[in-house]
């Protein structure tokens, strides 16, 4: 690898906001304002050639939004995403560029037209991009992703629901991989399946990224899932990410009191009868996200400059924090 | 795949339930004789050449004086009562299916544009379906039949009878349906496998038609069918109001109006026998319709 | 004496096309005091054991043969009407959802009061107070004015802790938990473990905790229950069971667990997916998927036989091989 590697995938103070008011009319009758979640506030991060990164954060964090704003399938509504060193959208209305980024997705169950046959859904991207003509050839091509991720070329005839979830899930890699990306999209491909699955469809997600040398946004609530996957890592809360880099350097240290009340909280196989003091408190709401630093009111670091003002990211070794107490020397 | 279907789930409740095997053989009986109508029908009521009024108003086989040649008796003109039933279900049916076929496209269309689109198409179109929703689908078959024949000149009147009744009964059905494809389709456009042909810049015509299409099929498909046994009672009961189909070509509910008028001077098969058939018919399709509908819902399993 | 003895229990649903086996001779006992955990993947059989237990078994499924028994008494053979006062009083119920447990329609409180009022034998203003305290212990803040609130004014993690203090309230012996935090973000997840740990401790409640979470099993119970096809494949001391695995199953799944200690290149697989009910192979249900199969493994089923610390359903740890 050379020593600058060539950044595939990045976000620039990229932004997402929904607007979740009731009806115009309602919102009269009941004198509300308007409602505005802001999912994703101002995500920077980039990717770089063949390696992963990882989202990782708690139900409402806003890490699949992000996931969904790097393939646009949602236009941020400030700041921008860049593929391959152009705007997103501008990218995604060339086909050739296009066909460089895929997603796979968390529910094997929902991901894959029941209506179907397998074959058709892994030959879509390729009749989409008109990678191959001719169904001889078309049929040849799947046969053989079929075959690379663990599946018979004869499974392709079959329709989604003679398979397990495990299988499922390989069916829908083969489909990412059928339009050639250099580029996918991980939702919490394997939070929906057994653990003995996933460590299969783990395996081979980074076999194929050592064979055709992958760029991986990897989407996931499991922090040993996201140990085990990434070479960067970035932990989100409330639609910000408040701690990111190199992934080693995180888990030796995370520096953030949320990673770290995220690593202490998970229960882990190595950690046979231990005792502990759980963190309180829930994710607050989104829609009105605490003033200051959003995660102080579960944070016991937290003082009165956490409460009103808003923390930057600070750069510590490699890793960026946007905590306070931090940047003060106040965490120990 | 016949043995596959034979041995499947829903094969198997099929053949439990009573109810739906006995109306499956009453409508597929009902639907063979009218479609065999021209080779099984003893006579040819349509043909003025083998008309006698010598045999008008003869009651059926059974009765004393019934006559063997009409198993069902006659009319005032003396067309065969059997066969005039067997070519009127015909009729019926061919206006019921192409009014029900024109709602499903209609309906279908709309449910999924404005499901897809959402927003304010969606908005707009489902408040359309409201308002229409609020008027008896019958008033609103009767409207549109009274506005269209007034509209259309004299001459061509006689020559589109059936697609002005068609018409008339497709548009007052099309409601149902758009709401129903519309609220399969907001669930589905939602599904993953939607999200993956949108990254990969499938257009929004093509993922409705080839991936959303299929999935809501099956519901809309159900009412269609108890949708199916409304749309004969609407051609009879326009019909039977006289702004139907023309005694030339009756159908069950003109046989039956006509019927009506012999009925107190004692000839009531005239009316009885066709009333009975429809009455069959779509009694039939209706509790087959709410066998399927029960039998496709995994909730109700 | 054992507050629960499983034996040899066997559950089937009969279906068409023949009776599927869901449950083939599933032994194990729970001690009073202990948290016992059951873990597997899905279709394993884990939920249904707790099921069957108490006695909400889906119809057409059936207790075919074997026994549970709760405190030397058979309660397997209860009607509904004799079982209704063993569940809640005897052996309390946690579920995964908590809004399939709680009336959406009654105050969490009220529902406190009639749970308490059926089993026990409370004046209104005693179980009144109670409910209060209850709600106090599980950890919901300002519990005396909550406890007129509704399910649906709480967050998923406060629910759960309403679901906990539902199960416990009218004190029973034997707590059934079925997936209790698999709906919740970690940081919850640790909440309500450590909760139910804390209290059924000190209320000396037994436990039978089904996940398929490993760490939570190794966080929380004292013994474990390795369930594989409708068996248990290995059962004993978590430490053990997790550490030094006797069964080729057990070690597999140990080893595909990704862990936060240490990253490895790849991560240990094993090939193949659980077998369906229909189709589970003759002799040892994991042969196709065991590396190390010898000739029995494909004729004889193995019972749990003495490995080590732990039982293990495996002919490699019982002298098979010899």
């Amino acid at each position: 690898m050379s020593q600058q590697p060539r950044i595939v995938f990045e976000a620039i103070e990229a932004s997402r906001s929904f607007d979740v008011s009731k009806g115009p009319l309602q919102r009269v009758l009941s004198g509300e304002g308007r409602r505005i979640l802001r999912a994703v506030d101002s995500v920077s991060f980039g990717i770089s050639h063949a390696s992963t990164l990882s989202l990782v954060g708690e139900s409402g964090c806003g890490k699949s939004t992000m996931a969904r704003l790097a393939v646009g399938l949602y236009r941020p509504t400030g700041g921008e995403v860049r593929f391959e060193g152009q705007n997103l959208s501008a990218a995604r209305a060339q086909p050739a560029l296009r066909r460089k980024m895929n997603m796979i997705f968390q529910d094997p169950y929902a991901s894959l037209n029941p209506r179907w046959r397998v074959r058709d859904i892994v030959a879509e991207p390729i009749r989409a991009f008109k990678l191959l003509q001719g169904p001889k050839d078309i049929n040849d091509r799947v046969g053989q992703l079929l075959t690379q991720v663990g599946l018979s070329a004869k499974d392709g005839e079959k329709f989604p629901h003679e398979f397990s979830g495990g299988q499922r899930q390989r069916i829908s890699i083969a489909r990412a991989l059928s339009s050639e990306p250099e580029f996918l999209v991980c939702d919490e491909p394997t939070s929906a399946l057994d653990v003995s699955v996933q460590a299969q469809i783990l395996n081979l997600m980074r076999d194929l990224q050592n064979r055709y040398g992958l760029t991986y946004l990897f989407i996931s609530h499991n922090l040993a899932v996201v140990r085990h996957m990434s070479d960067r890592l970035g932990v989100m809360y409330l639609g910000r990410i408040v701690e990111q880099g190199p992934a080693e350097a995180i888990f030796r240290t995370p520096r953030h009191p949320y990673t770290r009340l995220l690593l202490e909280a998970i229960p882990d196989i190595s950690s046979v009868g231990r005792r502990r003091t759980p963190v309180g408190g829930e994710v607050p709401s989104p829609i009105a996200p605490p003033p200051g630093c959003t995660f102080h009111p579960r944070c016991s670091l937290a003082n009165e400059r956490c409460r009103t003002e808003k923390p930057e990211h600070t750069r510590n070794d490699d890793v960026l924090v946007a905590c306070h107490a931090v940047q003060e020397g106040r965490a120990v | 795949m016949l043995r596959r279907f034979l041995d499947s789930d829903f094969a198997y409740a099929f053949r439990r339930s009573p109810v739906a095997v006995i109306s499956t053989l009453v409508v597929v009986v009902v639907v063979l004789a009218a479609l065999l109508a021209p080779y099984l029908a003893p006579h040819n009521p349509f043909d003025l050449a083998s008309l006698d009024l010598m045999d008008s108003l003869k009651p059926p086989v059974f009765s004393a004086d019934g006559d063997s040649a009409f198993p069902l008796g006659t009319d005032d003109q003396g067309r065969d009562v059997l066969s005039t039933i067997m070519y009127g279900t015909r009729i019926s049916l061919e206006v019921a299916v192409l009014a029900i076929g024109f709602s499903l496209v209609v309906g279908i269309s709309i449910g999924l544009l404005a499901g897809y689109a959402g927003g304010a198409v969606d908005a707009v179109l489902m408040r359309i379906v409201d308002v229409q929703l609020t008027f008896p689908a019958i008033l609103i078959a009767l409207l549109v039949d009274g506005v269209v024949r007034a509209l259309l000149p004299r001459e061509m009147q006689e020559a589109l009878e059936i697609d002005v009744i068609v018409f008339a009964i497709g548009i007052s059905r099309w409601p149902q349906f758009a709401r129903t494809v519309r609220g399969s389709t907001l669930i589905e456009r939602g599904r993953d496998y939607v999200m993956a042909a949108r990254v990969i810049g499938i257009s929004s015509a093509r993922i409705m038609i080839s991936h959303i299409l299929p999935n809501v099929l099956g519901p809309v498909l159900v009412i269609a069918t108890l949708n199916l046994g409304l749309a004969i009672l609407d051609e009879a009961t326009l019909s039977f109001l006289g702004v139907g189909l023309p005694p030339t070509e009756p159908s069950l509910g003109t046989l039956i109006r006509i019927g009506n008028n012999f009925l107190f001077s004692g000839e009531w098969w005239i009316t009885i026998f066709p009333g009975l058939t429809l009455a069959a018919m779509v009694l039939s399709i209706n509790l087959l319709g709410d066998w399927l509908r029960d039998a496709l819902n995994p909730r109700l399993r | 004496m054992a507050l629960l003895d499983v034996i040899d229990l066997v559950v089937e649903f009969p279906t068409r096309r023949g009776t599927l086996r869901a449950l083939d001779g599933i032994s194990f006992s729970i001690e009073p005091g202990e948290i016992l955990g059951v873990v597997g993947e899905s279709g394993a059989g884990k939920s249904l054991t707790g099921s069957a237990i108490i006695g909400l078994l889906e119809p057409p499924g059936r207790v075919a043969s074997g026994q549970i028994q709760f405190e030397g008494s058979r309660i397997d053979r209860l009607s509904p009407a004799q079982m209704r006062p063993i569940r809640g009083r005897q052996i309390g119920a946690i579920f995964q959802d908590p809004l399939t447990t709680l009336d959406p329609l009654m105050s969490v409180g009220r529902q406190l009061v009639e749970t308490m009022q059926t089993h026990l034998k409370l004046s209104d203003r005693d179980a009144r107070a109670r409910a209060v305290q209850w709600l106090e212990e599980v950890g919901i803040p300002a519990a005396a004015e909550r406890v007129e609130a509704y399910p649906h004014q709480f967050s998923g993690g406060m629910r759960q802790r309403v679901v906990i203090a539902l199960a416990l309230c009218a004190e029973p012996k034997l707590v059934i938990a079925d997936e209790p935090t698999t709906a919740l973000d970690v940081s919850i997840q640790s909440q309500i473990i450590s909760l139910l740990k804390r209290l059924t401790e000190s209320h000396g409640t037994s436990v039978m905790l089904v996940t398929h979470d490993m760490g939570v099993i190794a966080e929380t119970c004292d013994r474990v229950a390795v369930m594989y096809a409708g068996r248990i494949a290995e059962i004993g001391p978590v430490a053990d069971v997790v550490r030094t695995p006797s069964h080729p199953y057990t070690e597999g799944l140990m080893g595909s667990i990704p862990s936060l200690e240490a990253r490895v290149e790849r991560l240990r697989q094993i090939d193949g997916a659980m077998p369906r009910l229909g189709a589970i192979p003759q002799g040892c249900a994991f042969n196709p998927r065991c590396g190390r199969t010898i000739a029995r493994c494909f004729t004889h089923r193995p019972d749990l036989m003495p490995a080590g610390a732990t039982q293990a359903a495996c002919w490699l740890v019982g002298g098979g091989a010899a």
